[in-house]
């Protein structure tokens, strides 16, 4: 039993994932077996069952504890005291919050503005160029890895002391004439937060890239053909005749990647954890439930979180009906 | 003559765009720059992995160790390092798989009954509940996480693989059913119906001949469900325990950053050997990579 709790070593922790994969495929080999068993299942009767095992985690999961974090968040620290508004007050008016809502509302817009321009732009200029596949690749890879990755790679650009940035910098000034010392990047508010928006920018530039290239891709050729007949040159094709076709994929992209922006909270955890006015909602959520303990505060960001990301939902779903009709 | 002059401008058609594309400076100049701000880090750091000097990691940038009198300092000291019993990431990696393998496997099995049966069952409130899952993508997890904790802290099992293995589980299911969902129904009815014709039960129709057709898309959403729950970092810090006990290498390297945060002899090398996997992965089911994320499979 404590092996399968508390595995120790490597041998122990790889018995214990197969116990659980073993124990899995018993329980949906049961389900499968129940819903075989009479002649004649009606068909209600196989979606219950085949419905139950999801249902009952999402309700567990899901549904159950939004419920709880939503009252939670009109109470105290430890969630035995009513407070009514204070929290979101709290949120609202403390100038250090209002600095993280400022930096999530920066994220959440220059995040996917500047990763799809990056995209389309990379897509239009690649497109069907001899080295298109391996192009692309470059800009695709950051996507497989991980925003701790990712944020690692980029904190050691922006080292004061042996960081490319800081290289470029004083060699820049040395152009002009100066001689300087790099600043501490990661110090420097109001820079800093930009530097951390540039590292998510780095990711979703590649999803951007690649639906947008499919969107050109699907572009039909004989339009293409016409527009240059019409004496269209490149600029004024990718204005007039590209941007107009790809218009739903561009805003499909827009509000996803706006979402990512959002709930971005790996890299500012890791980069700077946050410090030096570099919060944002998420991981200030994280701070407040996990480190703080005020679990009150912590539910009340957790439900703004989930308040803003309404409306960006609808209206990426929306979209993509439009562009589903369109086609 | 037709014929002759039709070949003419396929060829010439090729070339123009070839050229369009090539001759403006313009064009290759902004292409050259972005591709290259989207490799140079990753080279910096990945050279710098293998620089064995630590001092001269520390005092002297990367670039100056591309110098070939300095090359006979690369070496895989710095793995040895950090996979060695001080920094033991080699166990944080067993803990990565043990994490991700059932994080994948189980939600979807489960999305996939789930999917058969919003697909091809017929119940009342059928098309409630979908909705319902399908609005369920948008719950941020952060709304989900104290209430859970409290949960699992009190029936003894947090900081345990198992609180991982279901919270991936849950977290994951929504978008798998609801992608899974919309592949199912790409299947053609009538074979559906053929089979039930011939006697076959709602079983036989899903192992037999669903199943086999789903393969795709399962690939499709598989990567993807891989790639979350291998890279994820905030399920980890918040379930895990920040112990080489049940700890992934994300939860391992993103402290490492807060405590040793300019050792870049130990987090070069530890981010590389996190990244190795997902990126294989990637490279080989490439093609299945695209198809998940033109089919809507990003989690905001």
């Amino acid at each position: 039993m404590d092996i399968l709790l508390h595995p120790e070593s490597g041998g122990q922790k790889i018995v214990a994932m197969l116990f659980a994969i073993l124990l899995f495929v018993v329980v949906v080999a049961v389900v499968l077996f129940i819903t075989n068993l009479p002649k004649r299942m009606p068909s209600w009767g196989v979606a219950l069952l085949f419905l139950l095992p999801s249902v009952a985690l999402i309700c567990f999961g899901l549904i159950y504890p939004s419920v709880v974090t939503f009252k939670n968040s009109f109470y105290g620290r430890d969630g035995t005291q009513g407070v009514g508004w204070a929290n979101y007050i709290q949120i609202f008016t403390n100038p250090d919050f209002l600095r993280v809502l400022l930096n999530t509302v920066l994220w959440t817009i220059l995040v996917p503005l500047v990763s799809t321009l990056v995209g389309l732009v990379y897509a239009v200029l690649v497109d069907r160029t001899r080295y298109e596949k391996f192009a692309k690749m470059l800009i695709f890879l950051p996507m497989a890895i991980s925003m701790v990755g990712a944020s690692i790679i980029w904190k050691f650009v922006y080292d004061q002391r042996v960081g490319l940035l800081s290289a470029v910098y004083v060699w820049a000034a040395k152009l002009f004439g100066h001689t300087v010392t790099a600043p501490q990047w990661l110090m420097n508010a109001p820079l800093n937060t930009f530097l951390l928006i540039f590292v998510m920018i780095w990711i979703e530039a590649g999803y951007a890239m690649t639906v947008l290239s499919t969107a050109i891709k699907g572009i039909p050729e004989d339009l293409v053909e016409a527009s240059r007949l019409d004496g269209l040159n490149g600029w004024q094709q990718f204005i007039y005749l590209t941007i107009p076709m790809i218009r739903p994929s561009i805003v499909v992209v827009i509000t996803t990647v706006a979402m990512a922006g959002l709930k971005s909270f790996d890299i500012v955890r890791t980069m700077t954890a946050g410090n030096y006015d570099t919060s944002v909602i998420a991981n200030e959520f994280y701070t407040q439930s996990f480190q703080n303990q005020n679990t009150g505060l912590g539910a009340a960001l957790a439900v703004l979180m989930f308040i803003i990301v309404i409306p960006v939902v609808v209206f990426n779903i929306f979209q993509l009906r439009k562009s589903q009709d369109v086609r | 003559m037709s014929e002759k002059k039709k070949k003419l401008t396929r060829r010439e058609k090729a070339l123009i765009r070839t050229k369009n594309k090539l001759s403006s400076p313009w064009a290759t100049g902004i292409s050259i720059i972005i591709a290259a701000l989207w490799t140079i880090p990753t080279v910096g750091l990945l050279v710098t992995s293998f620089r064995q000097n630590r001092m001269a990691i520390s005092t002297s940038g990367w670039w100056t160790s591309l110098l070939p009198k300095n090359w006979s300092d690369f070496g895989l000291a710095n793995y040895k390092t950090v996979l060695g019993s001080g920094y033991n990431l080699g166990s944080y990696l067993i803990n990565s798989f043990v994490i991700t393998i059932p994080g994948v496997l189980i939600p979807i099995t489960l999305a996939l009954l789930a999917a058969y049966a919003f697909a091809w069952c017929d119940f009342p409130g059928k098309n409630i509940l979908f909705v319902i899952v399908f609005a369920l993508q948008v719950v941020p997890v952060q709304v989900t996480m104290i209430p859970l904790l409290t949960q699992y802290v009190k029936w003894g099992i947090n900081n345990t693989f198992w609180v991982l293995w279901l919270c991936h589980t849950i977290f994951g299911l929504p978008l798998a059913i609801f992608m899974l969902h919309n592949f199912m129904c790409d299947i053609p009815r009538e074979l559906v119906e053929a089979a039930k014709v011939d006697g076959a039960g709602d079983v036989q129709v899903f192992l037999k001949i669903v199943l086999p057709l789903m393969v795709p898309a399962v690939a499709s959403f598989a990567i993807f469900q891989f790639l979350w729950v291998w890279n994820d970092l905030l399920v980890a810090l918040a379930f895990a325990g920040n112990t080489p006990a049940t700890a992934p290498l994300t939860a391992r390297l993103s402290d490492m950053v807060g405590s040793r945060g300019s050792a870049w002899y130990l987090l070069a090398p530890g981010a590389f050997i996190a990244m190795i996997v997902p990126v294989l992965v990637f490279l080989f089911l490439q093609r299945y990579f695209v198809r998940g994320m033109l089919a809507g499979a990003v989690k905001g």
